[in-house]
């Protein structure tokens, strides 16, 4: 499973770095990037399906 | 510190009210609802449940005149309408043309929030740093140390009043730390801010007053960085450049305005609604008890949703025509987060606290380009505020809960709430 953030659509919010900081991180400005290339370790998968249906913004998607 | 235990009484708020005319009932709210309706102020939640089936974008000539959008999906479309619902003058009522002055409104007055791209571009990025996770982690330990301190202050009385003693004591401590500002004058801060976003509302000379006094207040502070840098936010925002040149003199004022007025209200208002609810809510109170820190973070979403406090509003450029409405050429449209977060299309049993909510794509701090820049601020807050008061006063209620009096309009949260302990 892969995520992706999209950086058009993130604006910040952090939540996705508040749940799941092995997913993901955030930079200087507050937005998200995805940690190893957005390839989620196993076990990981209901961590990442989380941060999707937490981010304001619709910005995280999953890639099966 | 203010004491108002024991009188159970707001002077500043019953004077502005006892100054308004009486209010005509509303008899529509589709087309004449009440933003400072006592009712609407204690229970807004039935009122957009109604406009959501009836009338999703609502209209009022009360205060000057303004939309109401209630849905979900219409608020997340609407903040991306930059810069036809200009943010421009974002308060909810504008003030009147001879009160208005040039730096009260457009990107001098309280950059980011009351500027459009690009000049909010840049003005939020010079912010943003600031307020990162990591950004803000160094405000944490001081945060527990003044809670602790806070309740050291009444926990052997028996009772307090949590709006006005606690929550309302921490939000303008953490941000004058922040910015580097003298925090043995919160109680002029917390005039000055109710002054401009909350008792000025309806009083647009009190309200001038204030945004006077919080201008020149800043504009000394500013003027005395630039020769006196000093290891806070002030001379950092001093420092920064856009374009090769350090930030205006009046754009630094204006952001440092922002950041006292859209720091305090809004986080004391949300801490005291948390408050308010486990007061109230035995079960969700012995909950919290000994909740871990997954329980703790659903939690606070949901009480950010449920009693999200802030709406902000837009300015139409242009006639534009949205949702079937057509929104004219100068038109105020209040951005009505809070009631978005109520849709039941987006939100399983909307109308319910449910403290373990894992679908949580609340709008309490906004959606798009104007997303809260304290968003990581707010929430550290609450969290020390919150975990603070359960480890030392697990058992609290309401005093008297008709003593209980609500602010709304800009920023929706209690302001008198006696709660006894045990
Ligand atoms: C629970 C507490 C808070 C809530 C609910 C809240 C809510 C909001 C909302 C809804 C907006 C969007 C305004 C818009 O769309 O026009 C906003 C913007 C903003 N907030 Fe907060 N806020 C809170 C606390 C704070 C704190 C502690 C700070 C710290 C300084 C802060 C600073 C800002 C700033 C600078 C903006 C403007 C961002 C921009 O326009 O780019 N807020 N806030
Ligand atoms: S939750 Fe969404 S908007 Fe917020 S930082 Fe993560 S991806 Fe960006």
């Amino acid at each position: 499973m892969r995520i992706k953030v999209d950086a058009e659509k993130c604006e910040g919010h952090s939540r996705c770095y508040s749940l799941a900081p092995e997913l993901v991180d955030v930079d200087d400005l507050g937005n998200a990037f995805e940690l190893n290339d957005g390839e989620v370790p196993a076990g990981l998968e209901d961590k990442a399906r989380l941060i999707v249906d937490n981010c304001p913004e619709f910005a995280i998607t999953i890639e099966e | 510190m203010t004491d108002t235990t024991d009188t159970h009484s707001d002077p500043a708020a019953e004077a502005v009210a006892a100054s308004i005319p009486e209010r005509c009932p509303v008899t529509d709210l589709a087309t004449d609802y009440d933003m400072f309706d006592p009712d609407y102020l204690r229970d807004p939640f039935s009122a957009w449940a109604e406009l959501r089936d009836t009338c999703p974008i609502a209209h009022t000539e009360r205060y000057g005149g303004s939309w109401l959008p209630t849905r979900y999906d219409d608020l997340q479309a609407m903040a991306k309408m930059v810069p036809i619902l200009s943010s421009k003058s974002p308060i909810v009522i504008d003030m009147p043309e001879a009160l208005a002055k040039d730096d009260a409104t457009g990107y001098n007055a309280a950059s980011p929030i009351s500027a459009d791209p690009p000049e909010q571009s840049w003005t939020r990025r010079a912010l943003l740093p600031h307020f990162t996770p990591k950004g803000i982690a160094e405000d944490r330990s001081y945060t527990e140390r003044l809670c602790n301190e806070l309740i050291d202050g009444f926990v052997d009385e028996g009772g307090c009043d949590a709006a006005v003693d606690y929550a309302q004591q921490i939000p303008p401590r953490v941000i004058a730390k922040k910015l580097g500002v003298d925090d043995g004058m919160v109680d002029e801060f917390i005039e000055w801010v109710r002054g401009v976003l909350e008792l000025g509302l309806q009083q647009p000379e009190l309200r001038a007053k204030y945004r006077d006094i919080i201008r020149s207040f800043f504009a000394a502070e500013v003027a005395d960085r630039r020769v006196n840098p000093k290891d806070d936010l002030i001379t950092a925002l001093c420092q920064t450049e856009h374009e090769g040149e350090p930030l205006p003199d009046e754009v630094v004022v204006g952001m440092c305005n922002l950041q006292l007025v859209a720091g305090i209200d809004t986080t004391w208002s949300s801490i005291g609604s948390a408050l308010w609810h486990f007061a109230g809510h035995g079960d969700d109170r012995r909950r919290m008890a000994d909740a871990d820190d997954g329980l703790w973070d659903t939690a606070i979403e949901e009480l950010l949703r449920f009693y999200a406090p802030v709406t902000m509003a837009r300015n139409a450029m242009e006639d534009v025509e949205y949702g079937g409405v057509t929104f004219r050429e100068g038109d105020k449209i209040l951005m009505n987060f809070p009631g978005a977060n109520h849709d039941p299309d987006h939100f399983e049993d909307a109308h319910e606290v449910h403290l373990d909510r894992q679908r949580n794509r609340h709008v309490a701090f906004g959606i798009g380009i104007h997303r809260c820049a304290g968003s990581n601020l707010a929430r550290m807050e609450m969290q020390v505020a919150l975990k603070t008061w359960f480890e030392r006063i697990p058992e609290f209620t309401l005093s008297d809960p008709d003593a209980v009096t609500w602010a709304g309009g800009q920023v929706r949260g209690p302001r008198i709430m006696p709660v006894t302990f045990g």
